[in-house]
Formats: C-alpha cells, structure tokens, sequence
C-alpha cells in the first residue's frame, strides 16, 4: 500500500533526474566537440573593460569577479531606491483614491490607469530619451538649490566631504538604539499608565542631536565639494568635484518607481477597503481623528492584507530592474551577463550565475517580508 | 523473362540509389551543418540588427551589406541559389550564443578576429571580408579633430560585449585621460543617446561610424576622427568542429576575393569559361575538380561569382555606392595596394 503510493513520486523523480542527466550530457558533448571548457577560473581574470558607475573602487584591472560585484551592487541600489520610492508613492496615491476629494481621487486614479498599462520598457525609454533629452546641456544647466545642476550628462551635486565619519556613524547607530528602547519604554508607560509621551519629538530629538554633539566635541566635520563647470572643448562642458548620478541610474529609478508604485497603490487600495466599516465607524465614535483613524485602527488592520501581494511587487521591481541593460545602466545583467559573457564566452557559467543571484534576492526579500508579515498578523491567544 | 527484367530493374535501381546516395553524401557525411543545409534548403545566417552596408534590411525585409554577400555566396555554392539564405539579427551580446548553439551556421556580424574568441569560445574565423580599425565620432561643432584634443571627463557611448570596450579602455590609460564609458546592448540606442547629446564621442569601428552617421539627425554636423586606435579584421565566423562547413564558408568568400584579383565579374563569368588563364578557368569551374572536395558540383564557384558578383562588386554596391566609405582603402586587392590577399583557389 505504502508502495503503492511512492511509486509515482519516484517515476516522477526519476523521470526530472533523467532529463536534467540528458540535457547537461548533450550540453557536455556539444561543449566538447566545440572546444569549449567549462569551469570558473575567468572570475579570477583580469576583467579590462570599464564601468560607468561603481559604488565599489573599480577600473578594468580588477577580476571580472569584481566586476560582478559592480554589478550586483547596482542592481541592489537600483531596486533598494525603487523599493522605497514605490512604497511611499504607493501608500499615498493607494489613500488618495480613496479620498472624499474628487479631484485628488480622480487624479490618483488617472496615474494608476495610465503608468500601469503601458509597458515597463517602453516607460524606461521614455524616461530615458525623451525625458532626458530635454534637459539642458551642462553648460546651459541652470543651478538648483544653489548647488547641484540637472543636466542631460547626469546630476551634478555637491559632494560631501566628512573627517571623521565613522565616529559619526556610530553615534548614529547609537542613536537609533536609544529610539529603538525609548519607544518601548513609552508603550509599556502608555499601557500601564494610560500616559502618552511626545514619542516623536524625543526621538527626533535623540537623532538629530546626538549626531550634531559629534561635530561639536567628537572632532567630526562635514564639507561639501561643489561641482564646477569645465570646458572640454568648444561645444562640450562637464562639471569637476562634486557628486554625479548618471542619467541611467535617474532614468531607471524613475520608471521603476512610477510603474511599480501603481499596482502597490492598488494593494494599499484593496487593504484598507478591505476592513469592515464598522471598524472606521466605531474609531471616529470614540472620538478619533480621521489620521488617527487610519493610523492606529485602519492601517494595522489593512497591512495584513498589504503586505503579502506587495511582496510580489517587490520582487517584480527587482527582476525588473534587469531591463537596465536597454539604457545603459551597468546593472547585474548588463555588466556580468553582457560585457563579461562576451567577453569571456562563458555562457553557461555566467547565466548560471545571474540566475542564481537574482533566486538569492528574490528569496532574501521573501524572507524579510515573510517575517514582518508574520509579526504584524493577529496573534491568536 | 519478364520476371527477371524486374527483378533485374530492381537491382539497377537499387545500385543507383546506393550509388547516387554514397556520392552525393560522401562530403555531406562528414559535415552535419552541410547536410542539414542541404535537407532544409536554406543558409541559416546571423547579421547585425541593422549596419548600412555590412546588413541591414529594407523596408521589404530584403538583406543587403558585405557581410549578407558572405551568406548569399555560400547558399548559392551549397543550394544552388543566392536567395536561399535565413537572416537572424543579432546584437553583439547575442551572436557568439546563437552560433554554438546551433541557432546559426554562419555568423557574419561584422566581428573582429581575434586570438581569444577563434581559440577560447569555440568558434573559428574563416577569413576577413573587411579590414577595419576602431575610430571616434564627434560633434563638428566642438572643435575638436583630432583625438589629442580629448580632455579628461569626457563621455563615450558604445556597444557593450565588443572589442570596442577594451580598445576604449587601452587608449584611454595610454593617453592618461579619465572616460566615462556609457554602453549600450544595441547600437541604435546607442546612435540615439549620442546624437542627443548625452556622450561626447561615439566610438566603434571606422565602418560602423560611417554607416551609423546616416542615421543621425544631421548626418553632416558630426565626423569621423582621423586616428585608427586599433586593427579589427572583420569576418565570418563558424562553430568549431565542422571542417567541411568551415572550408566552404571560407572558400566562398575567397572565390569572391580571387574573382576580383582575376577581373571576374558577374557579367562575364560564362564567357570566362574558355579563358587561356587556366586560373581562371578554374574559377569558373572549367577546369579541375575543385568543388568535389567539399561535396559540390564543379559549378559552385561560377553560381557565386554570377548570383553574388565578386569582391569588388559587392563593395561597390554596398558600401561606395551607398555613400558609406567612396574610398575602399585597405580592402583593396593586394595587387592594387590593398590588404585583400586570398590563398589561390586550386
């Protein structure tokens, strides 16, 4: 009986072990009768070609596994901001759709429309050629907030310059600690004595001015590096020092926000009409605020329907991001999947690569996610 | 008596078609890529995305370009016909994919020879169709004519997964200035970002510049830099392990070269078939038994030259007359100053 039962399970296996053999033999004689060796001595080659941007120290003399570095790197940048931005975005025009406002709830719904049905490529040229091309040259760029210039070359801002920065990052963490107990400490206060501390104001308080003592007695000190305009020849300007973010990078954010933040939008949408009426109602009757309302009734409440399709879009941003390779952007896939593959021509082993980076932070965001859904859901006593 | 004439027809027909099978398959046995040529009736070929006279394709889908004459010369000594080609375009990215994986039989992209992909990445090179070197595109308006006059910062766009990324960077550490490389997986993007102003210089072969400045908003405010920064001997390329295909492949292209050397053209081919030149004769497959080594009828040579046009033809028609580059300079016969210097077909 028990058998009976296992029997097509093992066929099963057997049969995926046996395609699996099938496909990496053929793939073996193929690569044999081509001359092809397969191995992954090349990450430890010199890699000799450039990147554009790098959050790492990079030049073409490092190791083409540096060069995959820069690029997992960029691509965890791009989908960190997109990730962020959308959330917020997300949240707010989720809300505004249902506002009382006709025109803020006609507005919110004419974005989600519009931004979620048109392709993510074709948004991605957009931002990039259309958009980008009609920002003004660097020398034509006007001055923003009196230090940083939007030019068609990328933003030129002003680039700090810090003494000292790690004893200022650590008073940061520091800080965040403190916050982190002040705030527990506060609840317990407010259960046990029904008292409400400023829990904002203290906190801002702690972040804001612990740092700031450093500057007076920890000998920290913050500069900035201001761009400045240089000829390179009659036509062609670019700016010197300071701190530049490719229009590549803008670009891509941009349209990574602006797309994914629809459907978040919708989720948000979706989580709090999903919470009973009775539930505003019986807020607003004890004397609530409307804010109020949303923040210490709905909004706990809703996320537990939020969180899990928006995990989905989390993950879509990120695969999504892969599509920087379109605009140049030296993402994951353009830098490792492009330039080192062909360089290198080790199909295989690079494919095989990217897709199991990109599985690794897929799953991570899973498990982050996963987790905080598992915080903030009813706990059953 | 009746009965043994069939059984006798039999036997000579079975004779025959073992015969006519031993023959027509002794070449194409030791050629997989051959045979399945010969069985779908077509040249599976890996162009380019679209580069004025190497290949690019009309409004009707038709192929035109050096590197689609490469093609065309093969299907019309394999299949008997010119036309019988299939086109897939590739990027730069793509190509070497497509041609290991059995995608394609032939690549012919306007790709660079060098040690590395002919002995790593098994593909082999055949011969060079075109011999270029990389070069660099500006603004006319900046001034600037010569490439010692960059100065540090300056943006380069270019396509990724090319020679052109690594030339890029060795003449910018010799020459000691700071880039900033912006590259594309396609050239059109490529063409697009440069031409609105995003990079100072596009950089690829000097080929490449001059046919993607036809594609720019005004063709006449950029130009080509003088300075030649790199040697890219350009040509087509095939899977490792398939002598017979990589023979004929190169065959074909050096019929077309040779053809030239010898004031062949499409026009008077047949009438070269009686030429004192034995030479000659044997191009046009009068003479010898040139095309039995590869399994190919005697006439393969003369169907290329009449259907294709020699070297010099093509070029005409692809490259000077279409205003690329009026001037053939290297790709020029050896006898007439040229690099274009092919073993003798015999």
């Amino acid at each position: 009986m028990k058998f009976k039962k296992i029997l097509p399970q093992l066929l099963t296996l057997l049969f995926i072990v046996l395609i699996f053999g099938f496909f990496t033999m053929n793939a073996q004689e193929n690569m044999d009768t081509r001359g092809i060796e397969f191995g992954f001595g090349f990450l430890k080659q010199e890699a000799s070609f450039d990147i554009q941007f790098s959050l790492i120290d990079y030049d073409g003399s490092h190791s083409y596994a540096r060069a995959y570095l820069v690029g997992l790197l960029n691509t965890l940048l791009v989908a960190f901001i997109g990730i962020i931005l959308a959330t917020l975005l997300g949240a707010v025009v989720g809300i505004a759709r249902l506002s009382p406002n006709y025109l803020i709830k006609k507005t919110a719904s004419f974005y989600i429309e519009f931004f979620r049905n048109i392709p993510l490529l074709l948004q991605i040229f957009f931002w990039y050629f259309a958009a980008l091309r009609a920002l003004p040259m660097p020398e034509d760029a006007p001055l923003l907030l009196n230090s940083s210039f939007m030019t068609i070359k990328g933003l030129y801002a002003p680039a700090p310059i810090w003494t000292n920065f790690n004893i200022f990052f650590i008073t940061l963490i520091i800080a965040m600690i403190l916050i982190f107990f002040f705030s527990r400490y506060a609840k317990k206060k407010q259960e046990i004595e029904g008292k409400q501390l400023p829990v904002l104001l203290i906190s801002s308080t702690i972040f804001i001015g612990l740092p700031l003592l450093t500057f007076l007695i920890g000998g920290v000190d913050l500069s900035f590096s201001f761009p400045v305009i240089r000829q390179m020849s009659q036509s062609s300007y670019t700016f010197d020092g300071g701190f530049k973010i490719p229009p590549e990078l803008i670009a891509l954010t941009l349209a990574l926000t602006l797309y994914t933040a629809t459907f978040i939008a919708e989720n948000v949408r979706a989580g709090i009409q999903g919470i009973g009426k009775g539930q505003k109602e019986a807020a607003a009757s004890i004397g609530l605020t409307p804010s109020q309302v949303l923040k210490l009734v709905i909004m706990p409440q809703a996320l537990r329907i939020i969180i899990p399709p928006t995990t989905n879009q989390y993950l879509n941003l990120t695969k999504n991001s892969s599509l920087a390779a379109a605009i140049a952007y030296p993402d994951l896939v353009l830098v490792f999947a492009g330039t080192a593959m062909m360089q290198t021509g080790k199909a295989i082993e690079i494919v095989g690569i990217t897709m199991a980076t990109y599985l690794t932070i897929s799953l991570a965001i899973s498990l982050l996610m996963n987790w905080y859904n598992k915080r903030i859901a009813i706990q059953e006593k | 008596m009746f009965k043994y004439l069939k059984q006798l027809t039999s036997l000579v027909a079975m004779v025959a078609v073992l015969f006519a099978f031993t023959t027509e398959t002794m070449a194409a046995k030791k050629s997989k890529t051959l045979k399945n040529t010969q069985k779908k009736g077509f040249v599976r070929c890996g162009v380019s995305q679209g580069l004025p006279g190497f290949s690019n394709a009309d409004a009707a889908g038709n192929w035109t370009g050096v590197d689609v004459d490469v093609c065309r010369a093969v299907a019309a000594a394999v299949l008997g016909d010119a036309n019988k080609v299939k086109f897939t375009p590739l990027s730069a990215k793509e190509r070497f994919t497509a041609l290991t994986s059995g995608e394609i039989d032939i690549l012919s992209r306007n790709t660079t020879w060098t040690l590395s992909r002919d002995a790593d990445i098994g593909l082999t090179f055949v011969g060079v169709n075109f011999y270029d070197g990389q070069g660099f595109m500006v603004r006319k308006d900046s001034g600037i004519t010569s490439t010692s006059q960059f100065k540090n910062g300056i943006s380069a766009c270019t396509n990724i997964g090319t020679t052109t990324e690594l030339n890029m960077r060795d003449f910018f550490n010799s020459k000691g200035i700071s880039y900033e490389p912006v590259a594309f997986e396609k050239a059109d993007e490529v063409v697009a970002a440069y031409d609105s102003g995003r990079c100072d210089t596009y950089t690829t072969d000097k080929s490449g510049l001059a046919a993607q400045r036809t594609k720019m908003t005004n063709p006449n405010d950029h130009i080509v830099l003088p300075e030649t920064i790199s040697k890219e001997p350009l040509g087509p390329v095939v899977r490792q392990g398939d002598a017979v295909w990589e023979d004929i492949v190169r065959w074909s292209l050096n019929v077309m070269i040779e053809a030239e050397e010898y004031g062949i053209n499409s026009t008077n081919a047949d009438s070269m078939k009686t030429s004192d030149n034995p030479q000659i004769k044997r191009l046009v497959g009068s003479e010898g038994e040139l095309g039995a080594a590869f399994g190919l009828d005697n006439d393969w040579s003369l169907r290329i030259i009449k259907q294709v046009g020699n070297y010099g033809e093509s070029y005409k028609r692809n490259i000077a007359d279409t205003g690329i580059l009026p001037d053939r300079g290297p790709n020029q016969i050896w006898t007439k100053g040229g690099l274009l210097y092919v073993p003798p077909a015999r």
